[in-house]
């Protein structure tokens, strides 16, 4: 299974992905420049990506914690989540997703 | 500068650069050794990222807690600190790390507190808590003259037309408490929901009502100005149509994120942003400057706040060794020694 990332240059990156982990710990686990500065908590909106299209609605959609912290993430989108809430299983295999910038 | 007669003017036997869990715990080791530390924050309370980031957050892998919030762990490493009388610094950056003449370290904050001590800890984790800023194009032009990620002082922003950016406490907060002296405040926010205390929201709610404060449900694009002057904020609405809000002011409230900042500047060996250490002191390139916790690496390196407890302790006795020279360092254990049982007050 697999999930689909495009880093900040636009390098797509095909990511070996685990059922049960969050994609967020993926990406940091393959080496990806993604912050993620709580570890998961759901407490600093450092991980935020876009989803592709064809994917956002397939997610479970965002919680109200996550919603909250969408506020301070950067350059958010209609599309944006923060991948340490997204929790990957089989049906999530071949996700899109595009790291959203960093703070300058 | 005659720092040594202003009441900034300190010395420690260590600084620590960091209040997080291994600041905190470094203070215990270094105790138990009969050092004195100073330790400067960032932040305004101790923990750190435990604090600042996870307070409620259950940590699983502290050894002989099975489970434990980021806060109650913060408090019981200030609890098992508490004897030795750390001094603290909060709500100060340290900008500068330098020798002086007799060989020790001076550090110098952004608040112009001096401490100077024969040895530095850095066990500044990820490095400081900064304002995020906006990947907005041309944005460092504008910072310090139109731009501000803080409010220092109020009267500042006397008679500026302000838009305020963010859905927070901070970008509620600051609507609140400016609206009444700015010329004119909009708050800019990508949705209509706040996350803010909502007795803020409320009012801030109340004063869109009243005329006063100009509401903004849209997303922040990019700025217009020149010579770092702002002129416009360019911001898009739910019908992807782009709109100008003319102002001279702009606060962005995105909440904080970790950045190496001034560390960069101490003359360390850097490698990604990281202090490189040696395992048997975790002391970094120079002499008496130690690295621990997050912020160091070395082969095999785990961030976990228990590789942080061991290379406190471990850097501490090396630490020993260069703030007094001439004494024998001898190891004991808090179990059976009444010399450290009386310091622990025991």
């Amino acid at each position: 299974m697999k999930i689909k990332v495009t880093d900040r240059t636009g390098e797509i990156h095909n990511l070996d992905a685990i059922e049960g982990w969050r994609v967020m710990e993926i990406i940091r686990d393959h080496g990806l420049a993604i912050k993620a500065e709580c570890g998961g908590a759901c407490a600093c909106a450092t991980c935020h990506v876009y989803v592709s299209a064809d994917w956002v609605d397939q997610l479970p959609a965002a919680g109200d914690e996550e919603i909250d912290m969408l506020d301070s993430a950067l350059a958010v989108e209609e599309n944006s989540r923060l991948s340490c809430q997204i929790i990957f299983n089989h049906t999530l295999d071949g996700l899109t997703v595009t790291l959203a910038p960093e703070d300058l | 500068m005659n720092s040594n007669n202003s009441n900034n003017f300190h010395t420690a036997d260590v600084i620590i650069i960091g209040a997080g869990p291994v600041g905190l715990f470094a203070v215990f080791e270094l105790g138990l050794l009969d050092l004195k530390c100073h330790l400067v924050d960032i932040l305004d309370k101790p923990g750190g990222q435990c604090a600042e980031l996870y307070p409620e957050k259950p940590i699983y892998d502290i050894p002989a807690l099975p489970i434990v919030t980021g806060q109650e762990l913060t408090d019981r490493l200030l609890e098992q600190s508490a004897p030795f009388k750390p001094v603290f610094h909060f709500g100060e950056m340290v900008i500068s790390l330098e020798k002086t003449v007799d060989d020790r370290w001076r550090i110098t904050t952004d608040q112009e507190t001096v401490i100077e001590a024969p040895a530095v800890f850095i066990a500044a984790g990820g490095g400081s808590f900064m304002p995020k800023k906006p990947p907005l194009a041309g944005i460092q032009d504008y910072e310090g003259q139109s731009v501000f990620y803080a409010v220092r002082k109020m009267e500042q922003f006397r008679d500026r037309h302000l838009v305020i950016a963010g859905g927070g406490d901070s970008a509620l907060d600051w609507t609140l408490n400016l609206q009444p002296i700015a010329a004119s405040v909009t708050l800019l926010h990508h949705r209509d929901g706040f996350r803010a205390h909502p007795d803020s929201v409320n009012k801030m709610r109340a004063l869109v009502e009243e005329g006063k404060v100009n509401l903004q449900i849209a997303k922040i694009k990019g700025l217009r100005g020149k010579d770092g002057k702002l002129a416009a904020v360019t911001a898009e609405n739910d019908q992807k149509q782009d709109f100008e809000i003319a102002c001279d002011t702009l606060l962005p409230f995105f909440g904080l994120t970790m950045k190496l900042g001034p560390v960069a500047d101490f003359g360390l060996n850097l490698h990604e942003n990281l202090i490189p250490v040696d395992t048997e002191k975790f002391e970094t390139s120079r002499k008496g400057i130690f690295a621990i916790g997050d912020i160091n690496t070395y082969p095999g390196k785990l961030k976990l706040i228990l590789s942080g407890f061991h290379e406190a302790a471990l850097a501490a006795q090396q630490a020993f060794r260069y703030v007094r020279p001439n004494e024998k360092l001898r190891f004991q254990y808090t179990t059976s020694s009444s010399e450290l049982h009386k310091k622990l007050g025991v």
